[in-house]
This record gives structure tokens, C-alpha cells and sequence, in this order.
């Protein structure tokens, strides 16, 4: 089991000499998992927003279904946006297969439903604190989504940080969409699971310490302009 | 107040997400791009890594390899999602061309499969050239067998080899044959965990890290011969595919240079592929 320790030595190598194929396959599974985490947030938070302020028959139907959503494996996802996109598939004119634009796609149908779910569970709890003073105000229904979504603008912060976490780990969709093509496609996990298979355990985990690196270094960043925006609104 | 510099700033932050979107979908439109589906042993072996650069720096067309199983690179290659095929599975690529998907097949290079299995051989396979003898040693001695289980061209000519060894596997196979489901580099890393037999292609065997307690433990029978062919996909069938770029890789792939790149290509002294294009 000498791999373990050699992963940190290769690990601690590939950073310090910043090897090139390295640096662009990170900079290809931030660029996909970012836009992808962006976009989610714009359309969860929404969806979240509205179904905690809008009452309608079948609401509760939609709510379980998003809830359930959450447990889509990524794979089934894959194959669902690789028989979109494939060139016999309805969207096949766009000529989007194997492309970090489908693996976008493939990554925003993913947390999508995890970003509306929990931006609901969070606004759920400031629309029952918030209810009266709702009420005394006689706010629209727009007035009121947005009042929740920037009062709970910091657990929200957190909600699309448990999207980013599951965008940037996800392997089975993007690698049937994205097809782990070199200089192309190929992101961290796509490129772990290549060196696994070819038996260089090593390597491949210590591809895996770097993406750990790099994922905490995206939500420290988040936190620490939380923390600094905090203060100023207690300021 | 506040609130409107949010929005503004969600709105300008989308902008920014689509235009880069855009530009990365733009980048990746570049006419002299294309696609081949391939399988995993050409990749997992470095051979595409040794090669294209070489057909990149004469031809100036980047090519995009997929590299997944035989059968899932035709089905693939079915749906028109490439441009090339380079797979080995010569009766499925026939029937790929009969039925009007692929263009005209041609044989590219080859090498062979050999059986692996853990140093103390409990099957007691010990250099048995004959594969079908070899096969029925690993069921008679109910030695744990790997099977990729995947369709793919290693997995065909597998089931193929214990059907000319009158092995029916679905009735003999207990618990000692597993399916991986797999590509081979995957397969071996569960054999080498379990210290089980299985079949791969020389070419991944010799460039896997991971040998742990396998080795070979038969080879050179002819019938474990691993031919590669190459074909175009059909642009009669699916109008995108690069025809012209297509062509030219598997004009250059068959062609002098490239049949002596392939040959060029050595690990650990060894050569990995034997080029037999026929002309």
C-alpha cells in the first residue's frame, strides 16, 4: 500500500512544478462545475422561492418529486442527455455532444433539483418568521420572493455550495457526455477514473488530494466573503 | 438599495456564465476537429498519445478520441456520434458496414490476447499454449475468472473462445465467473484484488501499473489474434461527419506514415501493436 504515501509526494509535485495537462483539466472541472452551479442557482432559487410563497394544487406533488429528484443517479442523467444530444437524438442538430457545454448541461439537470430543494427548506423557515410582518406590509408575491431570497442570502450561499460539491465530484454523467477526451473534455474525476483503469493508483489518487485541495479553496473563498459581508451588514 | 445591487449583480454574473458558455462551445466548433470512437485498450496502451500528435503536427486536424468499449463505440458510432471508428470486433464491424453505417472497413494493426492469472496458478495453466485447453483447466478447477461482461471486443472474443472450447458458460458459470462490466484496465485491477484469471489484450496488459501478483499464463495460440480495423462513419447516414478530415485520418492511419508510427511505438522495449493495413 506504498500508493498512499507516494499519492501526496506526486500530489505535492504536480502542484509545486504546475504541470501544465494538470492545470488545464482543473481549470476545466472549475469553469463546468462553476457555470453549472451558477445557472442552477438562478433557476433553484427561483423554484425554491416560488414554492415557498405560492400556494396551488399540486404544489406538494412537485415538492416530492424534486425532493426525489435529488437521488437521481448521475449515470441514468448521463445516458438521458447523451440520447438528447447524441446526432439521432432531438437535439442532435446542435452538435453539443462531447463538449464542456454537455457537461454542463448533464451537471445543471443534476443539481438543479438539490439547489431548489434546499433553497426551499431554507426559505420555508424565514417565510413562517417573517409571515406577520408579510402581512402587515400587504407585499405582492414577487415583493415577498424577493425579500426572502435576500434575507436568506447566506444559506443560500451554503445551498450552492452543496451544489458546487456535488458538481465538481460527479463523474458517470460527464463522462458519457463529455466522452473524457484529452485537451478537451477531460476533468478531474473523468481523468481519475482513466489512470485507475490504468493502474496507476497513485497517480489517480493523487489526482484526487488536488481536487480536494481545490474544492476547499472554492468554499473558503465563499465563506470568507460571507464572513466579510456579514460584517458589514452589522456594520 | 442593497437589494438592487444584488440583482444587478446576479444579472451581470449570468451574462458573464452565458457568454462563456458561448465561447466554449465556439472553441470547441473548429472545423478541423474530429471525432473517433475508439476502445479503451488503444488508450489505456498510450498508443493515441504517441501517434496523433504526429498525424496533428502533419495534418494540422485535432482528433478527439471517445475511448469506450467495441460495442458501445458502434452503437455510438450508430447514432453518427463521430466521425471514425478504430475498434476490434471484425464480425460486428463487418455487420456495422453491411448494414450501411460505416463506409468501407479497413484492417489497421494487430496484436494478441493472453490469459493473466495470480503467480501461484491454482488452475495450473503454466504456459498452455492452447487457449481451449486453458479454458477448460480454469472451469474444471473452478479458478475465479473475470469476464469484462461489457460487449466490448475483448468480451466478444471471449464468449466466442469458450463457445469453440463447447463450454457453455451460462450453465457452468458459477460463482467463480464474475462479470465486471468493465473496461479491461478496471477488469484487471479486480483481478489483481481478487487473484482471479481473465483475458485481456497485450497491449493494456503490458502498459498497466498495477500488475500486483498476475502475470501471463497462456499465450500464442492463434486463435487469441486481436485484429484493429478502421472505418468512416456512413455521411450518407448522418451528414455531419467530417467526411474529407475522416478520410484523411484513415488514409494517413493505413498509409506508410502512420502504419510505421504505430509500428514505432515500443513500452519497456516491447512494441505494443503490429500494423497490417493492406496496402
Amino acid at each position: 500500500m506504498e500508493e498512499i504515501g507516494n499519492a501526496f509526494l506526486i500530489a505535492f509535485d504536480l502542484l509545486r512544478s504546475r504541470d501544465a495537462a494538470l492545470m488545464e483539466i482543473v481549470q476545466l472541472s472549475l469553469w463546468v462545475s462553476i457555470i453549472a452551479v451558477a445557472i442552477s442557482c438562478i433557476i433553484g432559487f427561483f423554484i425554491g422561492a416560488a414554492l415557498s410563497v405560492y400556494r396551488f394544487p399540486g404544489r406538494k406533488v412537485i415538492v416530492v418529486v424534486i425532493n426525489a429528484l435529488m437521488g437521481l443517479p448521475p449515470v441514468v442523467l448521463g445516458l438521458i442527455v447523451y440520447l438528447l444530444l447524441s446526432r439521432s437524438g432531438p437535439l442532435g442538430v446542435l452538435g453539443l455532444l462531447y463538449t464542456p457545454t454537455a457537461m454542463i448541461i448533464a451537471q445543471i439537470l443534476l443539481i438543479t433539483p438539490l439547489v431548489s430543494a434546499l433553497c426551499l427548506q431554507v426559505l420555508e423557515e424565514f417565510n413562517r418568521e417573517y409571515d406577520e410582518f408579510f402581512r402587515s406590509l400587504r407585499l405582492t408575491s414577487l415583493a415577498k420572493i424577493k425579500t426572502l431570497l435576500w434575507e436568506a442570502r447566506f444559506g443560500l450561499l451554503t445551498v450552492g455550495l452543496a451544489g458546487f460539491g456535488r458538481a465538481i465530484s460527479e463523474v458517470g454523467a460527464v463522462m458519457i457526455v463529455g466522452g473524457n477526451i484529452n485537451h478537451a473534455t477531460r476533468i478531474m474525476t473523468t481523468a481519475i477514473a482513466l489512470e485507475t483503469s490504468k493502474g496507476t493508483l497513485a497517480l489517480a489518487l493523487a489526482l484526487g488530494i488536488i481536487l480536494i485541495i481545490f474544492s476547499i479553496a472554492v468554499n473558503a473563498a465563499v465563506m470568507a466573503l460571507r464572513s466579510s459581508s456579514k460584517v458589514q451588514v452589522h456594520a | 438599495m442593497k437589494m438592487i445591487l444584488f440583482y444587478r449583480l446576479a444579472l451581470t454574473m449570468s451574462l458573464v456564465v452565458f457568454a462563456n458558455v458561448v465561447m466554449l462551445a465556439a472553441a470547441l466548433a473548429q472545423p478541423v476537429t474530429i471525432i473517433v470512437q475508439s476502445t479503451t485498450s488503444t488508450q489505456n496502451s498510450g498508443l493515441f498519445d504517441f501517434i496523433l500528435p504526429k498525424f496533428t503536427a502533419q495534418t494540422g486536424i485535432t482528433v478527439n478520441v471517445v475511448a469506450v468499449g467495441t460495442g458501445q463505440a458502434l452503437k455510438n458510432g450508430r447514432n453518427g456520434d463521430g466521425d471514425v471508428l478504430l475498434v476490434h470486433a471484425k464480425s460486428a464491424e463487418e455487420q456495422f458496414i453491411k448494414r450501411g453505417f460505416g463506409v468501407k472497413r479497413f484492417d489497421v494493426m494487430y496484436n494478441d490476447f493472453v490469459i493473466i492469472g495470480p503467480k501461484n496458478d491454482p488452475a495450473k495453466l503454466g504456459g498452455t499454449v492452447g487457449i481451449l485447453a486453458a479454458l477448460a483447466k480454469i472451469v474444471q478447477s473452478k479458478s475465479p475468472f473475470i469476464s469484462r461482461g461489457d460487449d466490448s471486443g475483448t468480451n466478444k472474443k471471449e464468449l466466442q473462445l469458450w463457445q469453440k472450447a463447447k463450454i457453455n458458460i451460462v450453465e457452468k458459470g458459477g460463482s467463480w465467473y464474475r462479470e465486471s462490466g468493465s473496461g479491461m484496465g478496471a477488469t484487471l485491477n479486480i483481478a489483481a484484488g481478487m487473484s482471479a484469471y481473465t483475458m485481456s489484450d497485450r497491449a493494456t496488459w503490458l502498459a498497466f501499473k498495477n500488475k500486483a501478483g498476475l502475470k501471463i499464463l497462456s499465450e500464442g495460440d492463434p486463435l487469441l489474434f486481436n485484429q484493429y480495423g478502421v472505418m468512416l462513419i456512413n455521411p450518407s447516414k448522418h451528414p455531419h461527419v467530417n467526411e474529407k478530415e475522416g478520410q484523411i485520418f484513415i488514409d494517413w492511419l493505413t498509409g506508410k506514415e502512420g502504419q510505421s508510427a504505430i509500428a514505432a511505438y515500443k513500452l519497456e522495449g516491447k512494441q505494443l501493436f503490429f500494423p497490417n493495413a493492406g496496402r
